[in-house]
């Protein structure tokens, strides 16, 4: 059974036909990557498979797993430390000791920040106090709206290695970049007028 | 059942067929109007205590209960469009806010024109003056919401939950203002008593009633019609109409 | 791990708002001060006739707590709006509709608790009868969380617009008005020696309706507004 199935998705916008007619499914084990141009209706498309945008579409998705969504903003508030901030994110989806959030932090680079109020924090380090959740997730699919932004080449290196073994533990991940993907897993390419290729 | 529904969604069906109504409505609706002003103003006798003043009725008080029935058809259109999210609900519930507006205001001023030679002075703070002043307030909140979104479906959705918000508050609006009222009521000012209206200054009011409702109708039909057009100018069916085809 | 509970969740969400609120002080002390300085207003415009101000001083302190409510109203979602939590709250397994009123009632907390708190000393202020005082404490109390409901409606309709701060006043004072009538009323009558019970039982159950059926206004303004 697939993770997430989308089915005659239509959007248009402003008069504009984004995409019309698509249809796909993200199956376990898939690494999809959703390539077009700026406001060729990536973020739109995001936003429907995650259920945020219920309305001004045609089409239906189907949704079998828990989902993680990552957007544009952070949601980082600026008032509390990473470590807050993470504790947060995370209490909805589960119970997670101090520790879990500690070692999360860490591996996003955050080693020694975990206590500083994110409002001293660069952007690029708001992103990694919401990537950091990755670590901690147990929802299967992933849907991640420009992960890369603001991270540098290291720290790519690292998400890209994530998103390979999430894959391959059963798990998907469903991401829009510009950047090619350097992973040892194969990617799909998801292109909005023509879906994923058979 | 669900054919109809369907049909319902459908822009050019609903455009057509509220242009056949309308075109026995809308005669209807004028000529009935034309009988209930003369028979109220002419034909009927004048008011034992009110004179000729109270001859106002039959604009005041057909507005008034149109305007207060014009919002809970808003919250039904509105409840339609979140539950089954259909457009033409969305269409009927933006197109009702503004006629609602303007009835709830002609039933203001009309209520103040009626209030100078019956009490005096052009307002009071009656009771049912109050509870349509604060009605005509939920009527422009409801238009100016709409207006304040960019995107119109959001903005429908977000006045479809106004407008039912506004429905479980009128009655405890107008219960709170009543009862306000008749604690603060102040001794000068004397109404006549309940269903004191003989019955020949009744059915021209009936009448009046009836054509409001009616003319109601016909301005949301109208209304609707012109957003129907303006939402789906780019769809070849209008482009057909535009240039004189039939739909 | 395991699934959280609900009410843990609910917990949780409700103290990170207070610990929020408490690191910017200045936002619960703001409605504060405009309390306090509206108050001060009304003898100058009215008079310092104590008598005259005896009189008004329900209406006067119920209409500034009304006001002030208004104000912080606002407020109660745009942060989370604007950097994406709220977007994530949507996403959570957890019910919105508890989620919902937690953030109502650490806005409660923070406003019209506090108003509440102080209210007698601007009474005092303002001459209203020390047999007035415990009504007005009483009624802002219920009042207040009203208004927060309510307020939240309106917060959560117009979070995603730009220019929400007018709006807002139009869309929600028509709905504040129940509240101010049996409020004011309240005091008036413990100030007159009636019993303010009655008004506080209605005031009571305006809450009790506002608690049931405003969380899901509130929950579909949110989804909308992130929506658009």
């Amino acid at each position: 059974m697939p993770l997430l199935a989308a089915r005659d998705l239509c959007l248009e916008r402003g008069g504009r036909q984004l995409f019309t007619g698509l249809s796909f499914a993200v199956l376990p084990g898939q690494l999809i990557q959703i390539g077009g141009a700026n406001g060729a209706g990536k973020t739109s498309l995001m936003r429907i498979l995650a259920g945020l945008s219920r309305y001004g579409f045609e089409g239906q998705v189907e949704r079998n797993a828990s989902l993680l969504y990552l957007g544009h903003h952070s949601a980082v508030k600026a008032m509390l430390t990473p470590r807050e901030n993470l504790a947060w994110h995370v209490s909805g989806e589960g119970v997670y000791s101090d520790a879990v959030i500690e070692e999360a932090l860490h591996k996003v680079g955050l080693y020694g920040y975990e206590d500083v109020p994110s409002h001293a924090l660069s952007a690029g380090q708001h992103r990694r106090v919401n990537l950091a959740r990755l670590y901690c997730s147990s929802s299967p699919l992933w849907l991640l709206d420009e992960p890369f932004t603001a991270i540098d080449v290291a720290g790519v290196g690292e998400l890209e290695a994530l998103f390979a073994r999430h894959a391959r533990l059963g798990g998907a991940v469903v991401l829009t970049s510009h950047q090619r993907l350097g992973v040892d897993h194969p990617v799909v390419p998801l292109d909005l007028d023509t879906g994923i290729a058979p | 059942m669900w054919t109809f529904f369907h049909k319902l969604g459908s822009p050019p069906w609903l455009y057509g067929i509220s242009g056949s109504i309308l075109r026995y409505l809308l005669p209807v609706t004028l000529i009935g109007l034309a009988i209930g002003v003369t028979w109220g103003l002419l034909f009927t006798a004048p008011d034992f205590r009110q004179g000729n003043s109270y001859r106002i009725i039959y604009i005041h008080v057909p507005a008034a209960v149109v305007a207060l029935a014009g919002y809970y058809v808003m919250a039904i259109a509105g409840a339609v469009s979140l539950i089954w999210k259909m457009k033409m609900a969305d269409i009927a519930m933006k197109s009702c806010a503004p006629i609602g507006a303007a009835l709830t205001f002609i039933a203001l001023v009309t209520g103040a024109v009626w209030g100078k030679p019956t009490w005096g002075t052009w307002w009071v703070w009656d009771a049912r003056i109050t509870s349509m002043l604060i009605l005509l307030f939920l009527y422009l909140g409801v238009i100016a919401l709409y207006e304040a979104f960019d995107n119109k479906a959001a903005a429908a959705k977000a006045c479809a939950v106004l407008s039912l918000v506004g429905t479980v508050n009128i009655p405890i609006i107008y219960k709170s203002v009543d009862w306000w009222y008749s604690l603060h009521q102040p001794a000068s000012i004397k109404f006549t008593g309940e269903s004191t209206i003989h019955a020949s200054m009744l059915y021209p009011l009936l009448l009046m009633i009836v054509c409001f409702y009616a003319l109601f109708t016909c301005a949301l039909l109208m209304n609707m019609r012109g957003e129907i057009l303006n939402r789906e100018r780019r769809t070849s069916w209008v482009r057909k109409l535009a240039r004189g085809g039939d739909v | 791990m395991s699934a959280p509970g609900t009410a843990a969740f609910c917990l949780r969400l409700l103290r990170r708002q207070l610990v929020l609120a408490v690191r910017r002080p200045i936002d619960i002390g703001n409605p504060l001060l405009f309390f306090a300085m509206v108050v001060a207003l009304f003898p100058l415009g009215l008079g310092p006739a104590p008598d005259t101000l005896a009189e008004f001083a329900p209406g006067i302190l119920w209409i500034v707590a009304l006001l002030s409510n208004l104000l912080t109203s606002d407020g109660v979602f745009r942060s989370d709006f604007d950097d994406g939590s709220l977007e994530q709250l949507l996403l959570s397994p957890q019910p919105l509709y508890l989620s919902v009123l937690s953030y109502i009632c650490a806005h409660w907390l923070v406003t019209g608790l506090l108003l509440a708190l102080v209210s007698p000393v601007f009474a005092l202020m303002l001459n209203l009868p020390v047999a007035g005082i415990a009504a007005l404490f009483g009624s802002l109390l219920l009042g207040s969380a009203v208004l927060s409901l309510v307020g939240g409606i309106g917060a959560a309709l117009t979070v995603g617009l730009k220019r929400g701060g007018m709006l807002i006043s139009l869309l929600i004072l028509p709905l504040y008005m129940p509240v101010l009538i049996f409020g004011s009323a309240a005091v008036k009558a413990a100030v007159t020696g009636a019993p303010a019970g009655p008004y506080l039982a209605i005031l009571g159950a305006m809450l009790s309706l506002a608690v049931a059926l405003a969380p899901f206004a509130i929950s579909a303004g949110l989804r909308i507004s992130v929506d658009a």
